[in-house]
């Protein structure tokens, strides 16, 4: 394997937990609810799949617990904003700050201990093809499933009637309302999708990407999730061409630092967040199209008038 | 138990002493009400009537707090939209609940069958639309549609449930008389089919042309069932405001004076992609003059309304001009302080706050222009409360605003006091140049007439005023003179005596006479 594959799989490794966050979000956003606490449901779902996986001693386990962990985690910010109507940015934000308090806790016992990666499956065929096969059918999972979810994403919100009733809740609660859907338990289920998807990205975080378990692994990925759901202006392949830019010019500014290039290390760092806001701005220029597909509804709290 | 056995007369749909209570306040009171298979029942009644809330809860969408309804013989509890439309009850609302991100298909899928295919309810959607006469792309988005192709979905979707009653609510308010004439052609269609529509208005002509019942509400109560035919309109007016509405008086207007507000081959681009551009508007208001420029909602009102207040300047001095000075890039207040006054569209959120008191409303508007009387401590700005109070109270009487309490919340009163109030605050004044944008919309007919009364007293003192309106008949009442504005275009500026309805309505559509401009460079 050439140093050029080796740097495309730690650029698949570094995006693919970017994906999965940002596709749950962008179906949260789609429903009109604006979830701050990406990153605090992704450390949770790190820490609850690595522990799983600790104590089963299956990182299949681990995934599944890093998904309910999420999902869980994201119920209590539902039941905060939608049931209790509370101010969803503020309720967002102390979601971020009780997980990364939480799994601390929950994982202080585990730090240090060195962890079960997740398997590779490898497709018979397909990964003999020279150069892709290797980087595409030879991975683990959870990066087949987050390709899997931002095509089923798209087919859902574009295809379907169920993805047509979140987009239209989303776009204005009080005309879904009145045409009788039911538009808390439609935010419900896209909170809680948005959550599992945090939290399956955190389990990436603890059985793929560094198998093992440290306070606040998650590291901003949950704040640069949220940022590529704005940028990708909500749609989902753009949330693909936005996390894998972002992680392959944050894989080759290390190697750029390790190879000694005469510039300073703090513009390198700051090199992946520039070329991500530049690139996505540029496919985003089209307004109309912009407008068409931002959530109207976005971040208001829906009472209905009974 | 069908319909089918039943003579013909008994009623599709009865109402029996239905209540709405909203905490003490009964929006609807004991309502009964009854409509026929193949009539065309009105729903007359003012804003704040009741008639909204009634039809709410017919359509599910509100819950009654008692009485009954019965559909077909049977009493029925309606407690979602989707049963209504089981039932067979469709409705097309006043404030469209469409979906402007959506398409036109995506927008009608939402209410049907989630069986059928977007691809056979676009084609459904498409022939129906044409069948009735209201042609429809199905694959637009709603955000690029006028008002009235919007108002198209909402019938076209109610249409697609095959309905036997259909609601529509106000639904001549957004549209041109002739997309009205065509609309009033659908209804008569569906009562030849044997469908009942129940139809919500407060414009007595059109309940006059095409219902055949009508019930008025007045407070939430009936106040009267009568055939509209057999009643004349101010039989009809007083029944629906319980006494006679002062008619607005234009005579005596002074002769036409000196230009003092002018624009100049005005231009602007669309600010945001649904926005419209203002296309070399030409305009001359005269001291004496009430110009009103009428048009369908959407096309150019608002941001002309923008360019001419300097909410926002455009980029040329000299297009715009205030008694000959050129403002074109000066803000509001500089126009204020020329002696300007600006009554924006939106009561709520845009001319007032409501959840500030009058005289902070004052304030806000006037701080700039009446700096001296209302705000004292030199630098420091400090507001002269007593002042600004008095002046709120004079203001109040001026304009009949009935409130509750000294100085109230604005959003405490009901829009057509609040709107008193607004207009009144520019009124206060003397403004040599008033700019009035919807001056009545949503107001009860009272309020309405004190409004439209002091705007042409003020043109008569010798002021020039500006009003922009969607409502002929306001346009009718106030203005000298009258110019259409049609996506982002201006037409010639027409004396008012010249113009009738169906030209205003040709005007609309953007049809100017070829041999317009020729015609009018003879009249001058």
């Amino acid at each position: 394997m050439g140093i050029f594959e080796a740097i495309l799989l730690t650029v698949i490794t570094a995006a693919t937990p970017l994906v999965l966050a940002a596709i749950g979000e962008l179906v949260t956003e789609r429903s009109g609810v604006l979830n701050l606490g990406v990153e605090g449901m992704m450390v949770m779902g790190a820490a609850c799949a690595f522990i799983a996986t600790q104590q089963t001693g299956s990182p299949y386990v681990g995934i599944l617990a890093g998904i309910a962990s999420g999902a869980l985690f994201s119920l209590l910010f539902g039941f905060l904003t939608l049931t209790l109507v509370a101010n969803q940015v503020a309720t967002g934000l102390a979601l971020t700050i009780l997980g990364l308090g939480v799994s601390g806790m929950i994982g202080e016992s585990y730090v240090g201990q060195s962890g079960i990666k997740l398997p590779q499956i490898v497709f018979p065929i397909l990964s003999d093809i020279p150069f892709l096969g290797p980087l595409l059918f030879r991975q683990d999972l959870i990066f087949y499933l987050s390709i899997a979810l931002v095509a089923g994403v798209h087919w859902f919100l574009f295809r379907s009637r169920a993805g047509l009733k979140l987009r239209s809740v989303g776009d204005s609660h009080s005309s879904a309302h009145a045409l009788g859907i039911n538009v808390i338990r439609t935010r419900y289920l896209a909170v809680m999708f948005g959550g599992a998807c945090a939290g399956l990205a955190g389990a990436q975080l603890s059985l793929v990407y560094t198998p093992q378990w440290a306070e606040n692994m998650s590291a901003g990925r949950g704040w640069i999730a949220l940022a590529l759901v704005v940028f990708a202006s909500w749609r989902p392949w753009r949330i693909v061409a936005g996390g894998y830019l972002f992680g392959a010019v944050s894989i080759s500014q290390l190697y750029a630092q390790a190879f000694g290039i005469g510039i300073p290390s703090q513009f390198l760092s700051a090199l992946p967040y520039l070329a991500t806001i530049v690139v996505l701005i540029l496919i985003s220029h089209n307004r109309r199209m912009t407008l068409i597909n931002t959530p109207a509804a976005l971040g208001k709290a829906f009472v209905p008038d009974r | 138990m069908s319909a089918e056995g039943e003579p013909a007369n008994s009623p599709l749909l009865a109402v029996g002493q239905l209540t709405k209570l909203f905490g003490t306040f009964a929006a609807c009171d004991g309502i009964n009400l009854d409509i026929r298979p193949g009539e065309i029942h009105a729903l007359l009644g003012e804003n704040g009537a009741g008639k909204s809330t009634l039809v709410k809860m017919l359509f599910g969408v509100l819950a009654p707090t008692s009485g009954e309804i019965i559909w077909q013989g049977q009493a029925v509890r309606i407690n979602s939209p989707s049963t209504a439309r089981k039932l067979g009850i469709g409705m097309v609302f006043q404030h469209f609940s469409l979906f402007e991100a959506l398409t036109v298909a995506e927008n009608i899928a939402l209410s049907m069958n989630p069986g059928v295919s977007l691809s056979r309810i676009a084609k459904e959607a498409s022939d129906l639309s044409h069948a009735y006469g209201l042609p429809l792309d199905p694959n637009a988005h709603v955000a690029d549609l006028s008002v009235g192709e919007r108002q198209r979905i909402e019938i076209v979707r109610a249409l697609l449930q095959n309905p036997k009653l259909i609601i529509l609510d106000e639904p001549t308010s957004v549209l041109t008389p002739q997309e009205a004439d065509r609309l009033f052609e659908t209804l008569n269609k569906l009562k030849a089919e044997g469908r009942s529509v129940l139809y919500i208005s407060h414009r007595l002509e059109e309940v006059q042309r095409i219902c055949d019942r009508a019930t008025v509400l007045r407070h939430g109560k009936v106040t009267g069932a009568c055939d509209p035919r057999k009643e004349t309109p101010s039989s009809l007016a007083r029944m629906m405001v319980g006494s006679d509405v002062a008619h607005v008086s234009a005579e005596g207007t002074s002769a036409k004076g000196a230009v003092k507000l002018e624009a100049r081959h005005l231009s602007a681009s669309a600010r945001t992609p649904f926005a419209v551009s203002l296309k070399n508007i030409c305009l001359k208001v005269h001291a004496g003059e009430v110009l009103a420029i009428a048009g369908v909602a959407g096309n150019g009102q608002g941001e002309l309304f923008d360019a001419l207040s300097g909410e926002y300047p455009v980029a040329n001095d000299d297009v715009i001009l205030i008694a000959d000075k050129p403002v074109g890039t000066r803000g509001i207040n500089a126009r204020r302080l020329m002696g300007a006054g600006f009554v924006p569209e939106e009561r709520h959120g845009h001319a007032a706050v409501s959840a500030l008191s009058l005289s902070d409303n004052l304030v806000l508007a006037r701080s700039q222009s009446d700096r001296r009387a209302f705000l004292g401590g030199g630098v420091l700005g400090l507001i002269r409360q007593d002042a600004v109070k008095m002046a709120a109270k004079r203001i109040s009487e001026a304009m009949d605003v009935r409130k509750s309490g000294e100085n109230p919340p604005a959003g405490s009163l009901s829009g057509g006091n609040l709107q008193k109030f607004i207009v009144g605050r520019e009124l206060d004044r003397q403004p040599t140049v008033l700019i009035v944008n919807q001056p009545t919309w949503g107001v009860d007919a009272g309020a309405a007439s004190r409004i439209r009364q002091a705007l042409v007293d003020l043109a008569k003192s010798g002021s020039a005023v500006l009003v922009i309106s969607q409502d002929l008949d306001e346009i009718f009442e106030v203005a000298t003179e009258i110019a259409v504005i049609s996506e982002g275009r201006l037409s010639d500026i027409y004396p008012a005596s010249d113009l009738s309805r169906e030209k205003i309505g040709l005007l609309m559509g953007g049809m100017y006479g070829k041999t317009g401009t020729a015609e009018t460079a003879h009249a001058h």
